[in-house]
């Protein structure tokens, strides 16, 4: 129940009272039961294995790019399952408002469905993901040990899950934005969300941007000056590229979408007028500063995939990638366009035909750099001996997919047209039709292609093409109907209809819904039955797919320092250069390896933010001066550690590099 | 020197370092920072922005000319100028490797930075006397906004330079601390920088308004 | 950090050949500390470039506001520079030119983000709050 009237704030709890908790809402209650169950089995499991010692030493605390990136990866898979738990409540609901039903949400509780679905999956789900993806693999393929800072890592991590436990707590205490996933105001402003859905998403993106801002610099950082001898620019892989862009484009955008929200919340806190409709506040200022955010984060989900499709491509092909100089430039070029196209988000702001037709033809243009990637793409597959596997069929399904996405994506880039399709459907089906069909799709060539690295086992085939030919058929199911709907002039985020005759629309797109239910229900299947085949489809290899870059120089999973010596590279296919020129791997000769150490203080920081984002969203002033100077008072303690590395002892490298050789020998006589 | 690392030493290619070579944790500091401070950039321009397209709407409420004292604001600018220079004098003990003589500049520069932030805390208080809150227009939401962060910048600076100094005066001018008066350093001359543009913007061209 | 950090790494290099300091090592003496010149240079620069533009505001020695503003922000941009040359010690090489590029790269992007910003928003103020009399005239003009 949305609390509308002020509520007495109370100086020891502030505005938390019983009614927070929504207990008289079934679907919510249903849901929190189901969550604490979940919750309930996992820590039983935990205490009974005794892995909580285990889970904190290994891995909540260590510095390690790559157990960093397969957390991020965990915590994108289970964001994702919340919201795609939304989007089939919006679905379900949608299919049955007709004819004078109300569907079974409230429009309460259905304006914070579509709100929690658009901010998680964009920032819990895909940017972890993404950022997951980019951790574990570019240190690998630029042949260094590490990151640049491997704590701000740690860090950065934790910032990220500090944010979606802030959001989670919305579900069960108190209410979550009603906002739709960019909060506009004046409807984000505190006349008209007066209560705390709106707080809970501003302090989740804040404290979950910090992360991803860190994170951004640390990657720069370490592409720029952690690269192994031999590798210029022009010889990193693509993949490298494109998430050097991407980290560009997070350092360079995510502190505007700070900026922003930090104007918003002076509204909300402090009474200021940046966007209220008085006193000289200008609401499409927020529109217009938002979007100059938003729109590069289209590009920083987009291009690490782009990089993903280069090097599956590539690699599935048994070619070298088919103009790899123009594959980098034309990154580069959407990295700077990309900053460029903003106003396309808002034509029917009314800026006049001027600024709209500057930023359609902007819009348009940005279309040639991402056509000719696609090209390329075909080029490398042109003659090239292709090999069907799993990251290969999710190539080719984005291709055919986004190809189209694209399309729909140039014409809503013609402001005419995008005056009759502004906030249609037509809208959510193409920008699902680029973010499903380009980053999902991506991310699962990638899971596919990169889990016999991290794990050192392959993912069963089987399961794999079922949830492919679900999520393939289910996503073309879903979202056409979206497109039509649109066409007819359907608006998005309707929850009842009056007109029946478009009720099948939408039972279709149900249906597709639970296609791609399937799907990942699937994928999941497929997760577990290959960790309990493990033993049949283990890689002693390291390197399952004749795999092109330096990753797969490495035993799977690689060892904590990455590579016993620093490789050197000469082509920008470094590990096919090397097997071509009959590389024999050094047998002696082992160093010690200098690493960085592992601390409790990224887990430590991160928990006293969200016990700050809670005193800010429930006005429990002194809570939140108490964990304010916590954080700092840790954050100087930290720095006052000059002790942050240890060496990993020659005899220790020795061991590990003997067991791979035996194991590698192994294989060679089976 | 790449090509001295890929040439052949007995006639075959070379694939791997037989040596560690040693990324040491500060190789990357310096561009990190500057990395960061590149995106404070931004949020700056953003505040700048808002300013810009905001900061004429006085709501019929107090302009720049009615509430301004330009001699207040040159006191103001030369504390921060002066704190700059101090700072580079600490920078150049440091050099030096005069530890007692660095700690005294740095302390210097504190207690500029110190003097800023008291004029600058005087200036708001007196605003907010005579009426002029953050609440009372859009103009004025975007000017304690915008100064109030930089002020926002300048108070952990000094926290940061304190801290430091603590450090220091610990372990001496190792290189970690080293590292870290450098970063400070240009996080110090970057909020100067910052300044420049504050009073040009909103002072300065606020009172030709 | 470690004594590790005392070695020079030349060889963890592969696109180090462009400097002519150490890149970063703490320890490393020829690291853009500058001089005791350049930062009294760029001092005395920066209180002549501040004293005459609050001259300039203070006693309006200029007749026109136009040209006062356009001086005041002349010597801005030029004091920017200053401070960064002689207190940042930024140059075309630092960090083999890394440094030098992200700044260009942000400038760009403040300045699309400031220029573009107030375009779009005078755009939008001038076509959706008309005064009342040009609206009165574009209904008329619209009169068959």
């Amino acid at each position: 129940m949305a609390i509308t009237n002020p509520v007495p704030v109370s100086p020891i709890f502030g505005r938390l009272t019983l009614d927070a908790f929504p207990i008289h809402e079934p679907v919510i209650l249903g849901a929190f039961v189901g969550t604490a169950l979940i919750g309930a089995v996992v820590l039983f499991a935990l205490f009974k294995y005794r892995l909580w010692g285990y889970l904190w030493t290994e891995w909540f605390t260590s510095v390690d790019h790559k157990k960093i990136g397969i957390m991020y990866m965990v915590l994108g898979l289970i964001m994702f399952l919340r919201g795609f738990a939304d989007a089939i409540m919006m679905r379900v609901q949608q299919a049955i408002a007709f004819n004078g039903s109300e569907g079974y949400l409230n429009a309460h509780h259905y304006d914070q469905v579509f709100t929690a679905h658009g901010v998680i999956m964009i920032f819990f789900v895909a940017m972890p993901f993404v950022t997951g993806l980019m951790n574990y693999v570019v240190p690998l393929q630029i042949g260094a040990r590490d990151v640049s800072f491997p704590f701000l890592n740690n860090f950065s991590f934790w910032m990220t899950t500090a944010g979606a436990v802030i959001i989670m707590i919305s579900l069960f205490v108190g209410e979550f934005a009603q906002t739709g996933w960019l909060a506009f105001p004046p409807l984000s402003g505190l006349g008209a969300s007066p209560y705390v859905g709106v707080d809970y998403y501003i302090w989740g993106l804040q404290v979950a941007g910090v992360g991803t801002t860190l994170s951004g610099i640390n990657l720069i950082a370490t592409i720029v000056k952690m690269r192994a001898p031999g590798m210029s620019l022009m010889k990193m892989p693509v993949f490298t590229w494109t998430s050097l862009c991407t980290n560009v484009l997070i350092v360079a955008s995510f502190p505007v979408l700070t900026a922003v929200l930090v104007l918003l919340s002076l509204d909300r806190y402090v009474g200021t007028n940046f966007f209220t409709n008085d006193f000289g506040g200008n609401p499409m200022m927020y529109v217009n500063l938002i979007w100059i955010w938003g729109h590069p984060e289209v590009y920083i989900l987009i291009l690490p995939l782009f990089g993903v499709f280069s090097e599956v491509t590539s690699t599935f092909s048994n070619k070298r990638l088919f103009g790899y100089t123009s594959m980098v430039y034309a990154t580069v070029v959407i990295t700077i366009l990309s900053y460029l196209v903003w106003l396309h988000h808002f034509f029917t702001m009314g800026s006049g035909a001027s600024v709209n037709s500057f930023f359609g033809i902007t819009t348009m243009i940005i279309s040639i750099p991402t056509g000719a990637k696609i090209f390329n793409w075909l080029f490398t597959m042109y003659r090239g001996r292709i090999r069907f596997e799993l990251p290969m069929m999710w190539t080719v399904a984005f291709m055919l997919t986004f190809v189209v996405g694209g399309m729909t994506g140039v014409l809503l880039a013609v402001p005419p047209a995008d005056f009759v399709l502004h906030n249609s459907l037509f809208l959510v089906a193409h920008f699902h039709n680029v973010i499903i069909g380009g980053v999902l799709f991506g991310l699962f060539a990638a899971i596919n292609y990169w889990w016999p690295k991290a794990f050192g086992f392959k993912l069963d085939v089987f399961w794999g093409k079922v949830s492919f030919w679900c999520w393939v058929v289910g996503f073309w199911a879903a979202f056409m109907p979206l497109y039509i709907l649109g066409l007819m002039g359907v608006t998005r985020r309707m929850r009842v209809f009056d007109d029946p005759s478009i009720q099948i629309w939408f039972q279709i797109a149900a249906l597709g819904a639970f296609l791609i239910a399937c799907g990942i229900g699937a994928m999941l299947v497929q997760f577990a039955v290959s960790i309990w085949r493990r033993e049949q489809l283990r890689d002693h290899t390291g390197d399952p797919w004749n795999g092109r870059t330096l990753e797969w120089a490495t035993s799977s999973p690689p060892p904590a320092y990455n590579f016993a010596f620093t490789p050197v590279i000469h082509d920008n296919d470094a590990w096919s250069d090397m097997k071509k020129r009959g590389y024999q791997r050094p047998l002696e000769g082992y160093r010690s390896i200098h690493m960085p150490s592992s601390t409790g203080t990224g887990v430590i920081l991160s928990g006293l933010s969200v016990a700050l984002a809670f005193a800010l969203i429930w006005y429990i002033w002194w809570l939140a001066a108490l964990s304010f100077l916590g954080i700092i008072a840790v954050a100087i303690a930290h720095s006052f550690n000059y002790h942050r590395d240890f060496h990993i002892p020659a005899e220790e490298v020795v061991a590990t590099e003997n067991a791979r050789t035996e194991l590698l020998a192994a294989g060679v006589r089976a | 020197m790449s090509t001295t690392v890929i040439d052949t030493r007995d006639g075959e290619v070379q694939f791997h370092l037989a040596e560690e070579p040693h990324h040491s944790e500060g190789s990357s500091t310096m561009l990190g920072f500057w990395l960061y401070l590149m995106s404070d950039c931004l949020i700056f321009a953003i505040l700048f922005a808002t300013y810009g397209v905001v900061g004429a709407n006085y709501a019929a409420g107090p302009s720049p000319k009615d509430l301004f004292d330009l001699e207040l604001v040159a006191i103001n600018t030369a504390m921060l100028l002066f704190s700059s220079i101090t700072y580079g004098f600490a920078m150049l003990e440091m050099a030096r490797n005069r530890k007692s003589a660095t700690l005294l500049w740095l302390g210097i520069t504190g207690l500029f930075g110190l003097a800023f932030l008291g004029i600058e805390l005087y200036e708001f208080a007196h605003l907010i006397h005579e009426g002029a809150t953050p609440q009372r227009s859009a103009f004025l939401s975007a000017f304690f906004t915008l100064v109030g962060t930089h002020g926002l910048h300048v108070t952990f600076g000094t926290i940061w330079l304190v801290t430091l100094m603590v450090q220091v005066s610990k372990h001496g001018l190792i290189p970690a601390n080293r590292r870290r008066l450098f970063c400070l350093s240009m996080f110090w001359h970057f909020l100067d920088v910052i300044w420049i543009g504050v009073f040009t913007f909103v002072y300065l061209l606020g009172m030709l308004r | 950090m470690s004594e590790l950090a005392h070695h020079t790494d030349n060889l963890g290099r592969g696109h180090g050949d462009s400097h002519g300091h150490g890149h970063g090592h703490g320890h490393d003496a020829h690291e853009a500390h500058g001089s005791f010149k350049g930062y009294m240079t760029g001092f005395v620069l920066s209180v002549i470039l501040t004293a005459v533009p609050f001259w300039l505001v203070m006693e309006s020695p200029l007749a026109s506001p136009q040209l006062t503003a356009f001086l005041v922000v002349a010597f801005a941009a030029v004091q920017i520079v200053v401070h960064m040359i002689f207190f940042l010690h930024m140059n075309a090489s630092s960090e083999e030119g890394w440094n030098f590029m992200a700044f260009v790269f942000t400038l760009i992007v403040v300045v699309i983000t400031i220029a573009g910003t107030l375009w779009v928003m005078y755009h939008m103020n001038t076509n959706m709050m008309p005064q009342m009399d040009t609206m009165e005239q574009n209904e008329i003009g619209q009169q068959p």
